[in-house]
């Protein structure tokens, strides 16, 4: 299956989960999936074979809350079974609604947000100290960075010159309760980071081949750590949800979960037809 | 020759064993003079992390650093580790299993007259309710010594805190620990003081000034917080009477982790002796101290009346 298919059919395993378990944060899983696919697909030296080695890549998802996404593309590439998602928020579970360390593929615990960056900048020195060439990056959302603790890692990774380290913005200009720019203005998000000493980049965070084109500069970039701000449409993929603060984290009825996966899987079968492999 | 500062042992600990381990690291939050930390990060400077005043960041990147297989210890004023950075230490250390090593420096009323702002005395509370999480006070530069040689060795998250000044000697031949456990620094059987820190000290002094009255008194050395050592509590219960003596808050602290001990499964009286609800006054440790009786003078009068309940 082509990337760009792969996200819509991730996005119906996160409905599944949602539906299934009533719970979890559907409009932020929507928004972020081709950053995760990308990273998983195309960008992170991770797999299930290297995980308990410290010798690969690292990856924080600092907005935990979409972690119905990050369940979806780990079981996809092997990290645990696909059966487990039907576990996600029951009695028990590991697959709780926030990242769990103890679940394999999952660095960090988080969904406290602000953690994130800061944590990925200890495992960015750790890494130099080391002269290892292995890379961290972490995706925050955008009214995460109403929290302080966000710019003390910012701070101290253009402090350190940490340009093994790359962090993306799902920038879908929603929160809980309306707008980024109503609850906390956000903008001018690259002028902030460049101001702490980082090279900054925007694209269209939705689209695939803009962010596969995006992390190569990352890399390529020498003596400052690399932001990504990808601008995104919370609930992506699914009309009624698109761009709604409300489907932060509601959870569709029967009639609206069935019109969901409708949309979602004729748009997967139209980027199979459309998309070569 | 005056003890050394407990931190200056730690110090000389951490130093010793950077000779040969370059996964050891140190971080401060512009903290290395007053963690007396500044003599590591001039010998060892690529094992030297400064954060700034940044104390969320310090035990975040600590928590990064240790993920990726170093093993950090991070020194900061027990004022702002224990709250400034409280979630951190919740999520990034404890939950997610990272090992860091917390250093609270200057803790309790150390810093004296700098204020509310600066004395931390609800650590013990703080970290305690953490799950993963181990707390330690050592009560001199014998016992932290040791308690710092075990520490360097294992891999799960702690807490240590420590005073700002030298403190008297309470293990003249020095002291061997057994994880975890309790230290009978004096045996006794119509009493027993359980004291942590830098308390320890004159819990001893007390039970020798009652020895010399005939009250026999045991002094433990519960160093140890978390895991706390059940056991040695409920021997103490024996002696039917149990002191208390901490350098923290009524509340959440040594008083009532022993009272919960001795209320579930023993039969023993417990007062416990602590600083007051209420921001402590200006004074030197001492001054402070005996205001709110927690010298070894008041200690004994408590433990006298409490025998002769």
């Amino acid at each position: 299956m082509n990337k760009k298919a792969k996200a819509y059919a991730l996005r119906r395993e996160v409905l599944d989960m949602v539906y299934r378990s009533k719970a979890g944060h559907i409009g932020g899983d929507f928004s972020v999936m081709e950053i995760l696919t990308t990273l998983y697909y195309d960008v992170l030296d991770i797999t299930p074979e290297n995980f308990s080695s410290n010798d690969r890549d690292h990856f924080i998802l600092s907005k935990g809350h979409s972690v119905e996404a990050l369940y979806a593309v780990l079981s996809d590439r092997g990290f645990f079974p696909k059966e487990d998602l039907k576990t996600v928020s029951t009695f028990q579970s590991p697959y709780i609604g926030h990242p769990n360390n103890k679940i394999n593929g999952i660095e960090m615990n988080s969904g406290s947000l602000g953690h994130g960056l800061p944590v990925a900048v200890g495992m960015a020195l750790a890494m130099k100290l080391d002269q290892k060439p292995h890379r961290v990056y972490t995706v925050l959302g955008d009214g995460e960075l109403a929290e302080g603790s966000n710019w003390e890692g910012a701070m101290a990774a253009g402090h350190y010159h940490l340009d093994n380290l790359c962090a993306v913005i799902d920038r879908n200009g929603l929160q809980i309760s309306g707008t980024t720019e109503e609850v906390m203005t956000a903008e001018d998000i690259e002028k902030r980071f460049s101001a702490f000493g980082w090279e900054t980049a925007r694209v269209s965070g939705n689209d695939y081949d803009a962010l596969k084109a995006a992390f190569p500069k990352a890399k390529e970039t020498k003596g400052k750590p690399f932001l990504i701000v990808a601008d995104t449409v919370k609930g992506k993929g699914v009309s009624f949800m698109e761009n709604r603060a409300g489907w932060h984290h509601r959870v569709p009825t029967e009639e609206e979960y069935l019109a969901a996966k409708e949309e979602l899987e004729k748009k997967e079968a139209f980027y199979n037809e459309t998309e070569s492999k | 020759m005056k003890p050394k500062a407990n931190k200056e042992v730690i110090c000389d600990q951490l130093m010793e064993r950077a000779k040969t381990d370059r996964d050891l690291l140190v971080l401060c939050s512009d903290s290395r003079g007053s963690a007396s930390l500044a003599p590591f990060a001039d010998a060892y400077p690529d094992q030297f992390i400064e954060t700034g005043i940044a104390e969320q960041n310090l035990v975040s990147i600590a928590a990064g650093l240790a993920r990726c297989g170093k093993r950090p210890f991070v020194a900061s004023p027990a004022c702002f580790l224990s709250t400034r950075s409280m979630e951190q230490a919740k999520i990034d250390v404890a939950y997610s299993k990272t090992n860091v090593k917390l250093i609270g420096i200057s803790g309790g009323i150390s810093y004296g007259a700098l204020g509310l702002t600066h004395h931390s005395t609800q650590d013990i509370a703080v970290f305690t309710s953490m799950p993963g999480m181990r707390v330690y006070f050592p009560s001199d530069a014998a016992l932290t010594e040791a308690l710092l040689q075990q520490l360097i060795e294992d891999d799960t998250p702690a807490y240590i805190r420590v005073g700002r000044n030298p403190v008297e000697t309470v293990y003249e031949n020095g002291v061997t620990l057994e994880q975890n456990k309790a230290v009978t620094v004096k045996e006794g059987t119509d009493a027993a003081l359980i004291a942590c820190g830098e308390m320890v000290y004159p819990a001893l002094q007390a039970a020798k000034t009652l020895e010399k009255e005939g009250i026999s008194v045991r002094v433990l050395d519960m160093y140890c917080l978390k895991p706390i050592d059940q056991e040695a509590v409920l021997k103490a219960a024996q002696t039917g009477v149990i002191v208390t003596v901490e350098e923290h808050c009524p509340y959440g602290g040594l008083g009532s982790m022993v009272a919960q001990i001795v209320a579930e499964n023993g039969n023993a009286t417990v007062k416990c002796l602590s600083l007051p609800d209420e921001p402590a006054v200006a004074g030197t440790s001492k001054e402070v101290f005996h205001l709110y009786g927690l010298d070894a003078e008041h200690i004994a009068a408590v433990v006298k009346e409490r025998v002769k309940k």
